[in-house]
């Protein structure tokens, strides 16, 4: 398989006030063509930021540093002209909240119509049929109608779908979906995420889908990179991340989320939920060990110490901790 | 079973909308909470459910008149709290306390996280003197998982997860009998949200508290609930023990709800068919005749145009509003 995306020690800090925040460290990871990888991680984990990135999007106190090649071509310093060919036509970012991503101030039409004219070189007449049959594949009724409505008078669930539209209007080769149903309704959200794997299931393109919602990973991805302080600590095929993981956060995180299945309930006690103690650490300052060492409830002194690295275990999964060995 | 510790009967929260402009525009009724009722014991929980607009924090502020019902009965141990003038209210809101969603907006930057904690007890204990404050306050904070020492910090040297202890210890303080839960862990993560709910399960066990436990989330409603509410647009549609609503859901509404959560398991979630409900919620301020939910129910006929289903035992103390169950 070729990779679409190949991240190369991925290194993003922001200058803030208070000194530099370090979002993201020495991160590498590959995204092959028609394969779908979840990034999962708490808020602040730098899940968001590593695309965001690879998008040129990154705030204005953000500088990355390290590699992001596109089918091989460096991402990172790119000149805007040069990347505006490729974001919006080859890759394509699905935002979280539809509202700040869409102009309130333009139809519909305008906004979609605009991407393929420049992008395609169509013509006004062609790239409205074509924004319409987009609209009608994403499962808007009366897409005709409605493609010349403004975005307010969408309701929230549509306007994502208008925004999965948006981003697949050129084919692209590569998706990102930054937390595409997290502001849905549950019942919106279990139409989005059926339109997403359908769609999948019609187009080649690579999907990475960034979410703090285990249940939409394990639906929809092929592959899973946890982060934990903006670094990985353990990837591997999605049944390998929820069956077996090895990783202790990975572990505590799997084992904090309370099962609407109810599975070992039951009975009128309510067992505990095993929460990890502690929060996830301030990345103000560099960290010398593991950065999961002051929550770990496999700690030792080395953890404090010296960094893990990302090992190999076996099937492309792999963990970064001293304590998890080559099986 | 004794007496409930609070009783809703037949609760209305309606809000008049203008919904066309100018003076004299058109203004139409907003049926956020439309005849509601419960039941709630000591030491009970009871959780409530729903899509955003279904009313669910509304109730809940009702409850307290944070928002001023506009029909039904509240009764806490057998009183009427509805007609109470502000003072005797007031004193009522020592038993019956509220957390809120977004922990940090509902704490005071300018106020320590101490004097935050002990404003209730300055208003419901005014005989306390500084050194009896200080104290009640660090044991609080000591009881919710907070240093004594960061007594004197401000909110936002905080997390998300410390500033929803703050505002759990400024409930507990004046030992209430029900706290109102809205949304408390839909802002934090899933490792803090874990550390949270077993907090207030722990203060349920020692204290005795009884919960109104708000959420769009439907599995940490199955871990903390004893019973489950789900609402659709200001009514019940269902009302049942925990396991029986989660195991054999009766309403079409709470199947769907139930089947369109994704699964952490990517077995269970793969093969899992889903109830898709097709189309959004319809607009509040329009309803459908007869039962809310028809437009988008798979088993609608013109029946449920027609007349609006009452919640009925179905046995079991599962309740039901639907003419096809």
């Amino acid at each position: 398989m070729t990779a679409v995306l190949d991240i190369d020690d991925l290194n993003i800090r922001f200058s803030t006030p208070e000194g530099t925040v370090n979002a993201v460290n020495g991160l590498s990871l590959s995204v092959s063509a028609g394969e779908s990888v979840g990034i999962v991680g708490e808020s602040g984990s730098g899940k968001s930021q590593v695309f965001l990135s690879t998008m040129g999007l990154l705030a204005k106190n953000g500088r990355a540093k390290g590699s992001t090649r596109f089918h091989g071509e460096e991402l990172l310093g790119l000149k805007a002209d040069r990347l505006n060919a490729i974001r919006g036509v080859r890759m394509a970012m699905i935002f979280q909240d539809p509202m700040t991503s869409l102009n309130p101030y333009l139809r519909i039409s305008r906004q979609m119509t605009e991407v393929l004219m420049e992008h395609k070189g169509l013509s006004r007449a062609e790239a409205r049929s074509r924004s319409i049959r987009m609209l009608e594949r994403v499962g808007i009724p009366e897409a005709a109608k409605r493609v010349d409505m403004y975005p307010h008078e969408f309701s929230g669930g549509m306007r994502q779908r208008v925004m999965i539209a948006m981003a697949l209007l050129c084919e692209p080769d590569l998706i990102i979906a930054d937390e595409p149903t997290t502001a849905l309704d549950v019942t919106i959200q279990a139409q989005i995420l059926d339109l997403l794997s359908e769609l999948r299931g019609d187009t080649n393109s690579a999907v990475v889908l960034i979410t703090h919602d285990l249940g939409v990973v394990a639906g929809l991805c092929d592959r899973v990179v946890v982060m934990y302080a903006g670094r990985v600590v353990e990837t591997g095929l999605v049944r390998d991340i929820f069956y077996s993981p090895r990783h202790p956060y990975t572990v505590g995180l799997l084992e904090s989320i309370p099962r609407l299945e109810g599975d070992g309930e039951g009975g009128a006690e309510h067992p505990r939920l095993k929460a990890i103690d502690g929060q996830p650490p301030n990345l103000q300052s560099e960290i010398a060990g593991c950065a999961f060492a002051p929550r770990c409830p496999r700690v030792e002194e080395r953890c404090q110490q010296e960094r893990p690295d990302l090992i190999g275990l076996d099937n492309g999964h792999a963990c970064a901790c001293h304590k998890v060995g080559p099986t | 079973m004794s007496a409930p510790l609070l009783s809703v009967k037949e609760l209305h929260t309606h809000f008049s909308v203008r919904v066309s402009k100018g003076l004299f525009g058109e203004r139409r009724p907003l049926r956020a909470v439309d005849g509601v009722s419960f039941d709630l014991a000591a030491g009970e929980t009871l959780g409530v459910v729903g899509e955003s607009g279904c009313g669910k924090s509304t109730l809940g502020r009702s409850i307290l008149r944070l928002i001023e019902p506009t029909g039904g009965e509240v009764l806490w141990q057998g009183s009427d709290l509805m007609h109470v003038d502000r003072h005797t209210m007031r004193n009522h809101r020592r038993d019956i306390q509220i957390i809120f969603q977004d922990p940090l907006a509902s704490l005071d930057p300018r106020m320590t996280i101490g004097e935050i904690i002990a404003e209730p007890l300055k208003t419901f204990e005014r005989s306390l003197n500084k050194t009896q404050l200080r104290d009640r306050v660090r044991a609080m904070m000591d009881k919710v998982g907070l240093l004594p020492q960061m007594i004197n910090r401000y909110p936002h040297e905080f997390s998300g997860g410390q500033c929803q202890r703050i505002g759990i210890a400024r409930a507990m303080i004046v030992e209430p009998r029900l706290i109102v839960c809205d949304e408390p862990v839909s802002a934090l993560d899933v490792s803090i949200q874990a550390q949270i709910i077993n907090l207030l399960m722990d203060l349920q066990r020692d204290y005795g508290l009884a919960l109104i436990f708000i959420s769009h989330d439907l599995s940490v409603v199955r871990h903390i609930g004893h019973r489950i509410m789900v609402l659709y647009l200001g009514q019940a549609m269902e009302v049942a023990e925990r396991d029986a609503l989660f195991d054999r859901p009766l309403h079409p509404y709470t199947q769907a709800l139930i089947s369109a959560v994704p699964l952490p398991d990517p077995d269970k979630e793969r093969a899992k068919q889903r109830i898709m409900l097709s189309g959004d919620l319809p607009s509040p301020l329009d309803p459908p005749s007869g039962c809310v939910f028809r437009t988008r129910c798979p088993k609608a006929t013109d029946l449920c145009a027609q007349s609006r289903p009452s919640l009925d035992d179905r046995g079991g103390n599962q309740s039901v509003a639907c003419h096809y169950v």
